[in-house]
């Protein structure tokens, strides 16, 4: 038999699907041809991943203090995270970034 | 079999894994918009890494410094869009 239970299976893979998104939005970050798409692939799938891995952490953990203050954390990433993002594309598309279309090259 | 603290491990490896990738970006990216987006995105896989490392060493203490890490990479990431829109911080 396995040395875990049941939540800690669930746990499990709920920080699988984590580890997916955020190693989906790096190779975004990576490969993708323009700073907009850039911010598109990271902008989500940052905030999907950290999400399920706190997520991930609060059901290993269970009823107590510090699972609060796991849920308060998913509360600011999901505040916070795409107020970033869009911040910096505003400040981007103010100071003349032209968008990529098909047939250029990649910058 | 394995314990709860190696999955830890896993995760908390995978995502220094993911940091090094944007770590390239936020070097080697064509202007400085690509490097603050990329800055942005490590400081934000941070706040993950340091509860993994609080469950490693059994310690809740750290999710308080992810707390305030969370807080502190927002305020920068602001700022730091501010002042490349405008020029300048807060105008008098």
């Amino acid at each position: 038999m396995l040395g875990i239970g049941v939540t800690d299976i669930i746990s499990i893979i709920f920080m699988a699907g984590g580890i997916f998104f955020m190693v989906t939005g790096a190779v975004g970050l990576l490969r993708f041809p323009d700073f907009y798409t850039r911010l598109h692939a990271t902008g989500k799938c940052d905030t999907l991943g950290e999400v399920l891995l706190i997520t991930g952490c609060m059901i290993f953990q269970g009823w107590s203090f510090v699972s609060v203050k796991l849920f308060f954390l998913i509360f600011f990433i999901f505040m916070a995270n795409p107020v970033g993002t869009h911040a910096i594309m505003k400040a981007a598309y103010y100071t003349g970034l032209k968008p990529w279309k098909k047939g250029e090259e990649r910058r | 079999m394995f314990e709860m603290v190696d999955v830890f491990l896993v995760v908390g490896v995978s995502i220094a894994f993911t940091i090094l990738m944007c770590l390239y970006r936020a070097v080697r990216g064509p202007g400085v918009f690509n490097q603050v987006a990329a800055v942005n995105v490590i400081g934000t896989k941070v706040i993950v890494l340091l509860v993994a490392i609080g469950y490693i060493f059994e310690r809740p203490m750290f999710v308080d410094i992810a707390l305030l890490y969370a807080g502190l990479n927002f305020v920068g990431t602001l700022v730091m869009a501010k002042y490349l829109e405008r020029g300048e911080i807060c105008s008098a």
